[in-house]
């Protein structure tokens, strides 16, 4: 379950900032989020509804240009 | 689940079984199971649903086989409080079910199966190992059709009215990889409306399976029967002049499009966030990541249904915006890994650690694991070896590194699994013990001999041996390499001062950083200086002065306008440009490069485009309101020099402009006549509900084909248009007062920047990026990135998607005090080189340079920063002056001597 303050995150204008960051969905979109956060100095919680991360993507067998498999 | 070493053994004696979920259902999985082989993270998990022990209170048959003891049944749910300054909804797309649709039969009919069930059966992990079976009687499937827009652009029966934006692509994409898996008798067939193949090289993919012999028949399939108790199924569709045709096919596929994941919508509702009505979470065209919520942003379908490139370029985007609302406190929770010192082992003898893994019984229940042990005594070199149960567990990884310093052994070999997935780890473990990471090899004594020998153990013991020989082997000319980092230039050269390239800069300087933003114009803003709307009515012009504003007032950024790159040089995290501005000429530093040149619409001859006053492209139709006022016909033509042989491209937003255009005309005069000439209509997502409301308002739709093009002629002042009607079956005239011509879109000439920055330029100059899908803004040498329609054509809020994706990108690199970089890269010896230039023309990163070393004698010289140890260069050259740092030509010798 996912539990938030909205006045905390509204508040962020004001109050210093926390430096962490969640990421709700662990597909492509969310671990790319997750991996440019972490490499750019913030500490990120990425939350993933299934046991794995890879969302949709992780069911494609391959993808255009490359054939790529997508894994 | 730090216990758990994912050896399977839970699964194998897991004896309840159910349907699983991966396989889009074609097959069964246990109770508790992996989602599937590559999963991250690689750790079994019980479906508590499905267990036999959760519904009926005994059965524990994995806690009982578990070898580490990980299996915890207590494990109860836990709410946690995390404490963020930011989130990033990304939660992504659920596909259209089409059981409720009698249409498609696809709940009755078992050979009707949906494109994600397809993509498992194409997978040679999937439920058929690769082959394209019908599920009805197992045999190959020769003749496959697919549907289009099941779930999309249909607002009769699932309310989805806009365009999922993908399936296009993937039906081409499954069509092909069809016909490869089955063989040339393979018939495809794909029932479509229009073809949308509007991203960068889609259209070319597009000709490519025309030309392989796919099928694209424009209809829309109205019911589907099955012929014969074996489950062929008929399909019953009407062509677009009119004819009804029945046709057999073994597997139909239903390219089912996207909705919003449900758990988004929730989730969304939860926090207060704002949806659309299609269930998207809004956003708006000039912050295509941001919500209805302050510092909450989202990216991916979440959003809008859209492919892969896009969804990783707005997870950029949205990393780039939360890293301006908490710049001031980057690095404040995080903490980079510190090791103690080195080893220094030089002059000792060398004492090699050898440790087979029988990684459960996938390697010992095969491969003779003692006897290996034994064999690996035997060699010159090795001072101690040890066997595991599972040499990749925590425990085993703290005995490794305690034997290392106990025994002081100098290198250390497992044998076990793919340095693919555990190199890093056992690196770590052996960095900890206080070697250097690079004193370490791996055997492949599993996916390389147990898994494909598993039916003959002697050879499999034999094999396992010589793997094991070879690895010793090398591993006793490994050397320790140092870590390699560089200093980073925390500044960014912008290039380019368009709306992309000014979104690129603020967000940089939002976040603290110094940029020097260029612009070869006496103005900024590029080509949206000639737009009023964005495709949803967002004022262009307001949003432009705006940013100007901010752009000419921040701080942070030195805005350079008639100005032009004259030279660059440098790496990551250290280029230098000499900028020429006028008659002055400075030296720029920066640690990253963004480039965002530009496109621009062509001008075009054709259709009197370049004779006759009336005739218009793109925006000029409305910078003359007393002209179009008194035009009563009025026609758009679509792809005016692009998808054809010189620009083998879709220009991706043409149709959308058109139809914008013709809806504000109609709104205004009900009474005009509005024609739009076009060859599909490619409207991807919301878009689409534009293409709806246009012909809800009389606007004419006229599809023609490149073979038989419109003729616009002239008399005298008047204009004329011709073309054929496929509906009509007959050619039509249309007495035109204006006529609006929809030209290919070209990216601006950067070849000089292409060759100063060692960039590489597609064949019809659009910067070409490091990988399609995974990464859609950088380019494959490091630190530098693109945006907007140097890229490719497209709309505004892709543009800006964009530029604050390599924004975030550049931040990346920037956030770092010193760059690490691999060490694995190549050594020139300049005593050999002989000044050729072969290894710097070959090498794809431009990682090597001429150095002069004496007067006019040049000899090669690497860049270590640039260099991604590929190995072209050592191969290429004549001298054998070149060799790879941990893949020696002396090293891979020994293990090749080793082996034969």
């Amino acid at each position: 379950m996912l539990h938030t303050d909205m006045h905390a995150v509204a508040s962020v204008a004001t109050a210093p900032p926390v430096g962490a960051v969640l990421v709700v969905g662990g597909g492509i979109a969310g671990m790319q989020s997750a991996l440019d956060l972490a490499d750019s100095g913030y500490f990120v919680y990425l939350l993933e509804k299934s046991p794995a991360i890879g969302g949709t993507m992780a069911q494609l067998d391959k993808t255009f240009p490359t054939n790529d498999c997508s894994m | 689940m730090e216990k758990c070493i994912a050896c399977g053994l839970c699964s194998e004696k897991c004896p309840a079984r159910t349907a699983d979920d991966y396989e889009a259902g074609l097959s069964k999985r246990k109770a508790i199971y992996v989602p599937y082989p590559q999963a991250v993270p690689l750790k079994y998990v019980i479906d508590h649903d499905r267990c036999i022990y959760f519904k009926k209170g005994k059965c524990k048959a994995c806690e009982k086989f578990c070898p580490t003891g990980a299996i915890l049944f207590e494990d109860q749910e836990q709410t946690l409080e995390l404490n963020v300054g930011s989130i990033i909804l990304t939660t992504g797309l659920q596909t259209f079910d089409p059981g409720s649709f009698d249409t498609y039969q696809y709940s009755a009919l078992s050979n009707v199966v949906t494109s994600i069930e397809f993509e498992r059966i194409l997978s040679a992990g999937g439920p058929t190992q690769g082959h394209v079976l019908r599920p009805s009687d197992g045999r190959t499937a020769k003749k496959i059709a697919w549907l289009q827009c099941v779930g999309s652009r249909e607002i009769n029966r699932c309310d989805h009215g806009y365009c999922s934006g993908v399936c296009c692509m993937y039906a081409i994409k499954e069509a092909l990889m069809a016909k490869e898996h089955v063989g040339s008798d393979c018939e495809a067939s794909i029932f479509y409306m229009d073809l949308r193949t509007s991203g960068k090289d889609f259209e070319k993919y597009y000709t490519k399976a025309e030309q392989d012999g796919v099928r694209f028949l424009r209809s829309r399939v109205h019911s589907i029967t099955q012929t014969d108790p074996d489950g062929t199924v008929a399909l019953h569709y009407a062509t677009e002049d009119g004819c009804r045709l029945e046709e057999t096919f073994d597997l139909v596929v239903l390219s089912v499009g996207m909705e919003p994941a449900e758990s988004g919508v929730e989730t969304a509702r939860m926090m207060g966030i704002a949806c659309n009505e299609d269930r998207f979470l809004k956003t708006r065209d000039f912050a295509p990541v941001s919500t209805s919520t302050p510092g909450i942003y989202a990216a991916g379908v979440a959003t809008e249904c859209k492919d892969i490139p896009q969804s990783v370029m707005e997870a950029s985007a949205a990393a780039g915006s939360a890293g301006i609302d908490l710049a001031a406190a980057r690095g404040t929770l995080v903490s980079e890994k510190h090791f103690g010192p080195e080893k220094d082992f030089a002059g000792q003898e060398v004492r090699i650690g050898v440790f087979v893994c029988n990684c459960g019984t996938n390697i010992g229940g095969v491969a003779d694991v003692p006897s290996i042990v034994e064999f690996a005594k035997s060699l010159p070199g090795v001072a101690y070896v040890e066997e595991n149960q599972f040499s990749c567990s925590q425990d085993t990884q703290a005995n490794i590194a305690a034997t290392v310093r106990e025994h002081d052994l100098n290198r250390v070999v497992v044998a076990a699994c793919t340095p693919r997935t555990h190199e890093a780890l056992f690196q770590e473990t052996i960095r900890d013990s206080g070697l250097n990471p690079y004193l370490f090899e791996m055997a492949n004594i599993r996916n390389q001999c147990t898994w494909c020998h598993s039916g003959d153990s002697e050879k499999a013991t034999a094999k396992s041996k010589d793997l094991v020989k070879m690895a010793v082997a090398k591993a006793s000319l490994l050397e320790a390499i140092p870590e390699l980092s560089v200093d980073i230039t925390k500044a960014v050269l912008v290039i380019g001062g368009g709306l992309s390239g000014m979104t690129a800069a603020l967000n940089l300087a939002d976040q603290g950083f110094a940029v020097t933003l260029l612009e070869r114009d006496a103005e900024l803003g590029g080509v949206a200086r000639d737009i009023a709307h964005t495709w949803s009515g967002e004022d262009v012009q307001a949003y432009l002065r705006d940013l100007r504003e901010r752009v000419q007032t921040h701080t942070q950024i030195t805005t350079l306008l008639n100005a032009e790159v004259l030279d660059a040089s440098g790496f990551v995290g250290n280029f230098r440009s000499t900028v020429k501005q006028g008659d002055q000429t400075r030296s720029v530093e920066h640690g990253a490069t963004i480039l965002a040149t530009g496109g621009t619409a062509t001008r075009s001859e054709e259709y009197l485009g370049a004779e006759h006053p009336n005739v218009t492209r793109w925006h000029e139709i409305e910078q003359d309101p007393d002209k179009l006022a008194q035009a009563s016909n009025v026609v758009f033509i679509q792809c005016v020099g692009s998808r054809n042989q010189e620009r083998p491209y879709c220009s991706r937003i043409c149709c959308t402009t058109s139809i914008t255009q013709a809806i504000r005309i109609k709104q205004a005069s009900p009474e005009k006549n509005v024609f739009i000439l076009y060859r599909d209509i490619r409207a991807p997502g919301a878009k689409e509900k534009l293409y709806t409301k246009a012909r809800q308002l009389g606007v004419v739709f006229i599809r023609y084909s490149l073979e038989n093009k419109p003729l616009v002629t002239q008399n005298g002042e008047a204009l004329s248009v011709r073309v054929f009607d496929p509906i009509l079956q007959q050619p039509v005239e249309i007495q035109a007062d204006l006529i609006n011509l929809a030209t290919a879109i070209e990216p601006n000439q950067t070849q000089h920047l292409a060759q100063l920055f060692k960039l590489p330029l597609n064949a019809e100059h659009f910067f070409m990026e490091a990988h399609a899908k995974l990464r859609p803004v950088d380019f494959a040498s490091d630190g530098l990135f693109c945006c907007g329609l140097a890229h490719y054509p497209k709309p505004i809020e892709e543009s800006l998607a964009q530029a604050s994706a390599a924004a975030g990108r550049a931040a990346t690199i920037l956030a770092q005090s010193k760059a690490r970089i691999s060490p694995l890269v190549s050594q020139i010896d300049q005593g050999k080189c002989i000044g050729c230039g072969l290894c710097i023309e070959i090498c794809p990163f431009g990682a090597i340079q001429a150095e002069e070393v004496e007067a006019n004698i040049h000899r090669a010289a690497n860049i270590p920063a640039s260099c991604k140890g590929c190995g072209l260069c050592a191969s290429s050259c004549p001298q054998r002056a070149i060799d790879m740092l941990h893949f020696r030509d002396r090293q891979i010798e020994a293990a090749i001597g080793a082996a034969v």
